[in-house]
């Protein structure tokens, strides 16, 4: 077939396994927003004795890639306990996928984020979790390889377009190293500022590209 | 359609499906504004003019094969000029719209450029506009996009307050690529004329479909393209008003009224003046049923469904809807697999990953943009395939729907 997407990616985009919702859930989350484009919400149920993930679903508003991306990291989470559910990557995902197109990564990707959000939001409910921490530049990069550079397919990080993070009196500032009439230059900025804004101890996020 | 009929046993839906989808009998093509089916006569009647009829058009003192290839040029001209009421020496033959509107616009600034800076057009204009003028704001020219309607309409009295002692030239496209709105161009037309500024229109989406007088609606420049009209993709054409003062924009030899150089594709402009002559008259009266029989069929059908664009005011060949609650280019992928093509103002789907700029121009929400799903009709479109497209747009759209996390009531 001459679709962009490997035959598994598009067998769970046609059948897509552990789609709806849990009533009662003992945790959710949601990632991504219907303005970006993709959005998806996933709900647990967690055994408390055992901390194993008994039923996982979700919901998906999004392209091919992010409802295949949800459907296989729900199957790869059940049965799992809270620990080893957090360490699936989202190269586990894609390479149990078979393989995304680079520029279709930041929707798969937000998939894999919605689980570690939801087992965080269980652990906040169960009081399994920390205190609050101060953002540094290491939490504000780790939340930006996160975004996807559609260009290569790898995160900004990686790739090394993000420049420069200061961090003073609640503002955040990140220099990206791409032109500001770039083609994703629009959609780059977008996803950073979602990452970054719901930061706790940050007013605002200041994003500049380089100027010519 | 699918030929199922013809079968010595009954099929069902699924089995419908899998017959288009791995048979590859025949696919529902409902992209017809992004390019059309070259219509076999426009094929027939290219062909001598690869291997037959090939000489180069040259003047009236060359040799006899030439002579004819001018005859068959200037034929394939007055076809295309009298479909708009222009004269022959104001057809210029272009690669085009794309080349026809980076032209119209470079050309005219900077021919005219001692009479002014500034330039108005519309926030909906195809990319070859919106780039060009993007070329001609760093030369140091000063553009004014009009806003449009929620239907996606441009408002003379926007246009007569925009136009400034500097203008130069006024470009609003005729007919929208996503939407299929029709602009009033003949009140542009007016008022350029009264305010003796230059107009152009972008006529890729609407000739041939409705009817354009370029005396009538006061046009001084008009862009064109074959491939939309069942034509050869790479050809087009340029209208530009007797007496207008423009660069060349190709330099070389003497070709199409010394405006613009190189051997003109012959075979190209034959297929395209025979695409012109075979548009029937109720042709678009038969593509407008299409339009109103998918619409009404998925109304009845499905809740949350928004028109893009003007059910009046709107071209028969195009018809853009937003499905509520979903993203488009799942729409775009499932009926893809069902043999459907259809085009989507997703953000997913675009090359910028952003979503339509036509849309959100219209006051449409990211949301309402990248659930919207463009199906465009042409004359070989059966009422068939849109019975079976809107089974189909209906069972995907509720498939969706049903796992989307923003359904209310599930």
């Amino acid at each position: 077939m001459p679709f962009p997407y490997s035959e598994k990616v598009l067998e769970y985009f046609k059948h897509p396994k552990n789609v709806g919702r849990i009533k009662n859930p003992d945790a959710r989350a949601t990632e991504g927003s219907p303005a970006c484009g993709d959005m998806v919400t996933l709900y647990l149920r967690v055994d408390k004795k055992t901390k194993r993930i008994t039923d996982i679903k979700f919901e998906s508003y999004g392209c091919a890639s992010n409802i295949a991306t949800a459907s296989i990291i729900t199957e790869m989470a059940k049965g799992k306990t809270i620990e080893e559910a957090k360490k699936i990557t989202w190269d586990n995902a894609a390479d149990e996928l078979g393989g995304l197109p680079p520029v279709k990564i930041h929707c798969s990707v937000l998939a894999v984020d919605v689980l570690r959000a939801a087992i965080e939001n269980y652990e906040e409910k169960h009081g399994l979790i920390k205190k609050k921490v101060k953002t540094t530049k290491e939490i504000v990069l780790k939340r930006l390889k996160h975004v996807m550079n559609p260009i290569l397919g790898r995160d900004i990080v990686k790739t090394d377009i993000v420049k420069a993070v200061d961090i003073k009196n609640g503002l955040l500032g990140v220099f990206i190293d791409l032109p500001r009439e770039h083609q994703f230059a629009n959609n780059i900025e977008q996803e950073v500022r979602e990452r970054l804004e719901t930061l706790w101890d940050i007013k605002k996020v200041v994003i500049k590209f380089e100027e010519k | 359609m699918t030929g199922a009929e013809f079968l010595p046993f009954k099929l069902d839906k699924f089995c419908i499906v899998y017959y288009i989808m791995y048979m590859r009998i025949e696919r529902v093509y409902l992209d017809n504004a992004a390019t059309t089916k070259c219509d076999e006569r426009v094929v027939d009647a290219m062909l001598p003019f690869f291997t037959d009829r090939y000489a180069v058009a040259s003047s009236q003192f060359s040799h006899s094969p030439g002579i004819e290839a001018k005859e068959s040029l200037d034929n394939a001209r007055r076809i295309i000029a009298e479909r708009m009421e222009a004269e022959q020496e104001e057809v210029i033959f272009t690669s085009g719209a794309t080349e026809a509107n980076n032209h119209a616009l470079k050309g005219i600034a900077r021919a005219q450029k001692s009479k002014g800076n500034h330039i108005i057009t519309t926030a909906v204009e195809h990319r070859s506009i919106i780039e060009s003028l993007k070329s001609l704001e760093k030369e140091g020219f000063e553009v004014t996009k009009l806003p449009v309607t929620s239907e996606g309409f441009v408002s003379p009295e926007a246009l007569k307050r925009a136009i400034r002692k500097e203008t130069i030239l006024v470009s609003v496209q005729h007919v929208n690529q996503e939407t299929g709105t029709i602009q009033d161009i003949e009140s542009f037309g007016k008022i350029c004329k009264a305010k003796n500024v230059l107009f152009h229109t972008d006529a890729a989406l609407s000739f041939g479909r409705i009817p354009i007088d370029v005396r009538r609606y006061n046009i001084d420049l008009l862009s064109l393209t074959a491939h939309k009209i069942h034509g050869p993709k790479g050809v087009g054409a340029l209208y530009v008003r007797d007496g207008i003062d423009m660069a060349k924009w190709m330099e070389g030899g003497f070709n199409e009224f010394n405006r613009r150089a190189g051997t003109e594709n012959i075979p190209g402009i034959i297929g395209f003046a025979k695409a012109v002559e075979l548009i029937e008259p109720d042709e678009i009266g038969y593509i407008a049923q299409l339009k109103e029989r998918l619409f009404d069929g998925i109304k009845k059908r499905l809740d949350a469904v928004r028109l893009n664009g003007s059910i009046k005011g709107g071209i028969p060949t195009i018809l853009n809807l937003t499905f509520r609650f979903i993203e488009g280019e799942s729409v775009l992928l499932h009926l893809d697999m069902r043999g459907i093509a259809v085009l989507t103002g997703s953000a997913c789907f675009s090359r910028s990953l952003e979503p339509s700029y036509i849309l959100t121009a219209m006051g449409l929400s990211h949301e309402e943009a990248h659930g919207s799903i463009r199906f465009s009709f042409s004359r070989f479109n059966t009422e068939e395939e849109i019975d079976y497209t809107i089974d189909a747009a209906c069972d995907v759209v509720k498939k969706l729907r049903k796992i989307s996390p923003i359904t209310p009531d599930k």
